[in-house]
């Protein structure tokens, strides 16, 4: 045979040269299925021992049944954000959109926003003091069958027969007055966050709720969705952690847009605002400009760090942890970064004590008790410091994604840790939702939100947007019942410790909480909502007062 | 090119040179293919050249396609050059796989380095084994010291 005779002349020589890759091949092949599978085995059985299970919340109701309509107080930049989020665009952002996808193919908001499922609503009126926003609105939304009338006043909007409900995104000091009236009346109400101004309000709003249990209240908290939220519940729940002694989260921000200069509308006059309207509550002032669109930065309208930005990390962790108002908070800062006139802080640190609680703990009973929140915020830096949860046994890092790290000194992982199983410099378990999805997060302040988990969630690692489900959480609840996961009890938390940072930053001194009375707690002769909201002058690095 | 006109330490350096990157490419593809979790998604997305082409072979549609082939073509290219056979077209795959490992990220001044353990500058290592495989596709050594030894009636 022919074979025969060519291997016939073969020597052992030729064999063993031939045939030597074959070993080596078996061998290189034989580690690397040993090496790879052994490290599966071994993150198998330890995810098996974790237990953390990455579910999505059960989704909300149909949007089946007569359209709800909705009102808009407040057409701004939030109040466009989530008019969008419930269906209706500018035509102005719709341009823009198709703009920014034809010069970059990445760029998928406008697909995104065109792919969002319908809520079955319609906005049938906005209530704006400034026309240059009310008319933008009324150019975009009388068409597709959608009737949008505008109303000077929210009372008009209010009693004109023609809202079900109505999104409340106007400055912080017209959040409860507006929310109120409308509970009052048996209208629905989304506001943004903070849910109030001052104290007094924060309970006369939580009354009003009790009193109109028909009318469903949300707070503004969009992350409440985010899945990643979700999988640290479970996380918490199974005391992965151990103790949670403190928890660290931070605002980094280094911009204009950031630190609230907004930019100042051209058509922006006396004959195109309603002054009168917009000072509301706040002291009498002569019209002014800059403060309509940058009322952030004053305590007459705004509530500086302590109600814009920590009342959203506030709530995340109130969220994970349900610890509920701190019973003590200190608060520091100043302005330092923009001295441009503002008298809220621009640098500010709130610490807030929780002495009585406890998340959980892996050693003996009694050792271990109380917790420290810290929140941290500058606007002045941009260095991406993190939410870390830190417990006895692991340390938790919380944005769009979940990672455990496992602590060296940990009683639950301890033998683990000798045994080599797991490193402490190493996550015992990442849960990235985004790990599937590209991202196009494009601005500097929107990858913070991102970061954070604020801006975008996933579902079935999908990107959605967590305003949205937060809004279809907010109409499922009208219309088939429900309790929506921020609402008048999770907001008054909110707003009570927003306050009591405000109040330990403006008196110098430690704030306490009486959880029995509900109060927080005065010193003689202190009337603590004139504290709040005082409205100090300052004076800038050019020596000029500025009120 | 035959080898038979170089020097046995020559012939054997360029086998020991084959066996080695053989091995290198085996062991990156064995240890993928056995990884559930490994995708080249992170790698082509956080491409500083070419964005567009690395990009779209991320896609959601091709990503799949591409982890697969890249695992295969690994191997592949593993087992032709540490068997000896058919060689060449190994070093000529290894080839592609290692250009397009150098465009996605390449040590081009003004370019982000990206995680890398060392410091280059036009030249890396990708580059390197894929002109160490190019002398390889020239100078064939199977029939000296591999499978195609068996079949060859002419030794060196």
């Amino acid at each position: 045979m022919a074979d025969d005779s060519i291997f016939s002349k073969l020597s052992r020589r030729d064999w063993l040269k031939g045939l030597a890759g074959v070993p080596i091949l078996g061998s290189i092949w034989f580690a690397g299925a040993s090496f790879a599978g052994k490290a599966k085995r071994e993150r198998k059985a330890l995810l098996e021992t974790l237990n953390i299970k990455a579910s999505p919340p059960p989704p909300t109701g149909p949007m089946s049944g007569d359209p709800i309509r909705v009102g808009i107080v407040g057409f701004g930049g939030r109040g466009e954000d989530l008019v969008r989020a419930l269906g209706f665009p500018t035509q102005e952002w719709l341009e823009a959109r198709k703009k920014d996808s034809a010069e970059n193919p990445s760029d998928t908001r406008l697909k995104e926003f065109l792919e969002q499922e319908n809520l079955n609503v319609k906005l049938t009126a906005v209530c704006d003091v400034f026309d240059v926003r009310a008319d933008r609105a009324l150019r975009s939304f009388n068409s597709n069958g959608n009737v949008c009338k505008r109303y000077r006043t929210h009372e008009e909007l209010i009693a004109s027969g023609e809202v079900d409900a109505i999104i409340i995104a106007t400055p912080d000091h017209w959040h409860a007055p507006i929310s109120i009236d409308a509970i009052k009346a048996g209208i629905h109400v989304y506001v943004e966050k903070p849910m109030t101004h001052n104290i007094a309000e924060t309970y006369a709003l939580r009354d009003a709720v009790r009193a109109n249990p028909k009318a469903v209240l949300a707070v503004g908290h969009q992350h409440r969705q985010t899945q990643s939220f979700l999988t640290a519940q479970d996380a918490i729940a199974k005391n992965i952690l151990g103790h949670v002694s403190l928890v660290v989260t931070a605002t980094n921000r280094n911009d204009d847009n950031g630190a609230w200069q907004y930019d100042i509308h051209p058509e922006a006059s006396p004959q195109t605002i309603d002054w009168e309207r917009f000072l509301g509550s706040a002291p009498k002032a002569e019209f002014n400009k800059e403060h309509f669109f940058r009322w952030r930065k004053w305590w007459a309208y705004g509530s500086g760090l302590s109600g814009d930005l920590m009342t959203h990390d506030y709530d995340r962790i109130n969220c994970i942890l349900k610890m509920g108002i701190p019973k003590f908070i200190t608060a520091s800062g100043g302005i330092y970064t923009h001295r441009d006139g503002r008298n809220v802080p621009d640098v500010m640190q709130i610490n807030m004590e929780f002495p009585d609680f406890s998340t959980g703990s892996s050693q003996e009973a009694g050792k271990e008790k109380g917790m420290t929140f810290v929140y941290s915020a500058t606007l002045g830096n941009t260095f991406d410091r993190g939410t870390v949860l830190m417990g006895h046994d692991a340390s938790m890092e919380l944005g769009n994604a979940v990672t455990i790290y496992p602590d060296w000194g940990s009683t639950r992982f301890q033998k683990m840790i000798e045994e080599g199983k797991v490193d402490p410099t190493v996550p015992v378990y990442q849960y990235d939702p985004s790990a599937h999805g590209t991202d196009a997060v494009t601005s500097a302040t929107a990858k913070y939100f991102a970061n954070k988990g604020l801006l975008w969630t996933y579902r079935d690692g999908k990107r959605v947007d967590s305003t949205f489900l937060h809004l279809r959480e907010w109409l499922s609840c009208i219309r088939n019942g429900g309790k929506p996961s921020c609402g008048i009890d999770e907001g008054f938390e909110e707003a009570i410790t927003a306050h009591m940072g405000g109040l330990s930053y403006k008196l110098g001194r430690r704030v306490e909480w009486d959880p029995v009375a509900e109060k927080i707690i005065a010193l003689p002769g202190e009337d603590l909502d004139a504290i709040l909201l005082a409205n100090e002058e300052f004076v800038t690095s050019s020596g000029t007062k500025k009120s | 090119m035959n080898t038979q006109s170089l020097s046995p330490a020559a012939r054997n350096g360029l086998v020991v040179l084959r066996l080695l990157i053989g091995w290198h490419f085996l062991y990156e593809g064995v240890i993928k293919m056995y990884s559930s979790t490994w995708t080249a998604k992170g790698y082509l997305l956080s491409a500083s050249f070419l964005q567009p082409v690395f990009g779209w072979l991320a896609s959601d549609s091709l990503i799949g396609f591409v982890d697969t082939a890249n695992i295969v073509a690994l191997m592949l290219v593993g087992v032709l050059l540490v068997l000896g056979f058919k060689s060449k077209w190994g070093c000529w795959v290894g080839i592609g796989l290692l250009a397009l490992y150098y465009l996605a990220h390449p040590p081009f001044p003004g370019l982000p380095q990206g995680p890398s353990e060392g410091s280059y500058w036009l030249v890396n290592k990708n580059l390197i084994e894929a002109a160490a495989l190019f002398v390889l596709a020239q100078l064939t050594t199977d029939t000296h010291f591999g499978i195609a030894r068996l079949f060859s009636t002419s030794k060196n």
